[in-house]
């Protein structure tokens, strides 16, 4: 079995974002970029299915929309332990231009199982996975923990509101997943690093996709009133405040 | 012309949740000077159903089968998409919870709709359609254009107030036909919480961080959360450590919450914590670091160490609660 995993090249997520052109674009001067969160948890877990012979996954490739700038990205999950890359070669200007150009350049590859994280941490969307289910015609599965392969059949941890559900669903499958899915993110050690350098990145030009959204402006969050301190002595005070001025107990 | 809104219940029970949607749905209906329909799917009894009509609900469509027993995506949103083409929806309004994150992927290609996701406000414009949102994990927020003749909202939770309504509406009963040889998710089993209150429904949380030092000091803020009627949350570190469960942890990569109190017991407010709660609307804060980031987001807070202050918060609960 094939894996596929979606990876979105974000900006550290301890960056403290400032925008240009009035405020119509992100200001990435001097930002670090990194693989999206979730996306690095699912490559993590798709190496460990890889890296366990009884799952019969063959193969963990990376797909990603961008232009040759994020090639970096591309090579660290490389590095971390993928064995191939297709970036397609466009700006990700929305989600489901993504998820469209995704599917377009996966279609005829077979992969088994699709693992997207569940959000990218700058757009905050929640959308590529389950677009890119529906654009392939093939099943999809949200908020997903955990993921094993048990006698050749996808078994799933499913978050619900207030529990979890075990489930398991045929390939081939769009698995959207959360936190939980790996414990740690894998690092890359040096031999991965000097092996990623050889490692084959498909490079593919997008098709004709109109995307639906378009950022008109950023804002940064209106801040907050300093904080108001109360004596660590009397800290039962807090309590009164709470009822009394603030009126939210 | 119609908004469209999905509403969830839970074995037959609508919670906070869905009247919001309605309540905010039935606002842009009014906006779009069109009407509100709520959609609900499972076994839902017409005395629940009818309290959607509450919140401004004008239709309440209810549909039900042994094919929607499980959340199967594609299933889903074959029903709600045909739906949509049917009452001429021009807006389709969601949660953004694990049940609204799971289906308007899927509702975006089939009906061509651009989403606006974990939406808090409502719309800035009609006309371009434009949504106001939260990006880099509430760092920034952004204006969305959704150039698409319908759009798909999903609605962040306690993000607008509830507004009730005089009670006109009328229920239809739906039988959609769901063709079951398309479920492709077979549930074995599932585990439920039973009798907790739910973080991403509560609207007082009581968080701990590294600063409660050990998972056995963790009596007097559970007792806390408790008086206030109130779930308990953690940090990242701390459900690394085993210390508390993964469902608690509040952060970027872990829940996003937005509760009216927040309160943070030792916790230093890194960027990606406060990417999971700088939507509440009051954050306190306790910590023994008078530099710790969290005082800045904050608006009250008391520097000190947490398993002194804790009791004198619990003390001082009880009081008010006793009274």
């Amino acid at each position: 079995m094939k894996i596929l995993v979606c990876i979105s090249n974000v900006p550290d997520t301890t960056t403290k974002v400032k925008f240009v052109e009035n405020n119509t674009k992100l200001d990435t001067n001097g930002i670090q970029w990194v693989i999206n969160p979730w996306d690095e948890l699912s490559l993590t877990r798709a190496l460990e299915l890889k890296d366990d012979s009884s799952t019969g996954i063959t193969s963990v490739t990376v797909a990603h929309v961008g232009e040759a700038s994020s090639e970096p990205t591309i090579r660290k999950a490389l590095a971390i332990g993928a064995d191939n890359a297709i970036r397609v070669n466009g700006e990700p200007v929305d989600a489901y231009y993504v998820a469209a150009q995704l599917s377009e350049a996966v279609k005829n590859e077979n992969f088994d199982i699709i693992l997207c994280g569940i959000e990218s941490s700058d757009h905050n969307g929640s959308t590529v996975g389950g677009m890119i289910s529906e654009f392939l015609d093939i099943a999809s599965v949200s908020a997903v923990s955990s993921l094993s392969i048990e006698n050749g059949e996808a078994v799933i941890s499913r978050e619900i509101d207030g529990g979890k559900e075990i489930l398991t669903v045929p390939v081939p499958f769009v698995a959207v997943v959360q936190k939980g899915i790996a414990k740690e993110p894998r690092i890359a050690a040096m031999r991965g690093i000097m092996m990623a350098r050889s490692k084959p990145v498909k490079v593919v030009e997008p098709i004709a996709v109109d995307p639906l959204t378009s950022v008109e402006a950023f804002e940064m969050p209106e801040t907050r009133a300093a904080c108001k301190f109360i004596d660590p002595a009397t800290a039962g005070d807090l309590i009164d405040i709470l009822q009394n001025e603030a009126k939210v107990i | 012309m119609s908004v469209l809104i999905y509403t969830e219940n839970w074995d037959g029970k609508f919670k906070k949740l869905s009247f919001e949607l309605i309540s905010y749905g039935s606002k842009i209906a009014e906006m779009l000077n069109t009407k509100a329909i709520a959609l609900s799917t499972g076994n839902v009894d017409d005395d629940e159903l009818k309290k959607l009509g509450n919140y401004g609900a004008s239709g309440i469509l209810s549909v039900n089968s042994n094919n929607l027993n499980v959340l199967d995506n594609r299933t889903f949103v074959k029903v709600i998409s045909d739906i949509a083409v049917k009452e001429n929806a021009k807006v389709v309004l969601l949660a953004n919870n694990n049940t609204g994150k799971a289906l308007a992927p899927g509702l975006s290609v089939r009906l061509k709709a651009g989403v606006g996701a974990g939406v808090s406000k409502l719309p800035v414009s009609l006309d371009p359609f434009t949504v106001f949102k939260r990006v880099f994990s509430g760092n920034a927020y952004a204006r969305v254009v959704l150039n698409t003749d319908i759009r798909i909202i999903t609605l962040a939770q306690n993000s607008f107030d509830l507004t009730e309504t005089d009670n006109n509406a009328s229920i239809n009963k739906l039988d959609p036909g769901v063709d079951g040889s398309v479920v492709a998710t077979q549930v074995k089993e599932t585990r439920k919480q039973e009798g907790k209150l739910l973080l991403t429904d509560a609207e007082i949380v009581v968080s701990g961080g590294r600063g409660m030092k050990s998972p056995d000091n963790w009596g007097p803020l559970t007792e806390l959360a408790d008086l206030l009627g109130g779930a308990t949350a953690c940090s990242r570190p701390v459900s690394d450590e085993g210390w508390r469960p993964h469902e608690e942890h509040t952060g970027q990569t872990g829940k996003i919450i937005a509760p009216n109190l927040y309160i943070a017991i030792g916790i230093s407010g890194a960027t990606q914590h406060l990417a999971g709660v700088s939507s509440s609307k009051y954050i306190v804060a306790v910590n023994s670091d008078k530099d710790a980031p969290i005082f800045e987001a904050a608006q009250y807070g008391i520097v000190g160490d947490a398993m002194k202050v804790l009791p004198k918060l619990v003390e001082a609960a009880k009081n008010t609660r006793g009274k």
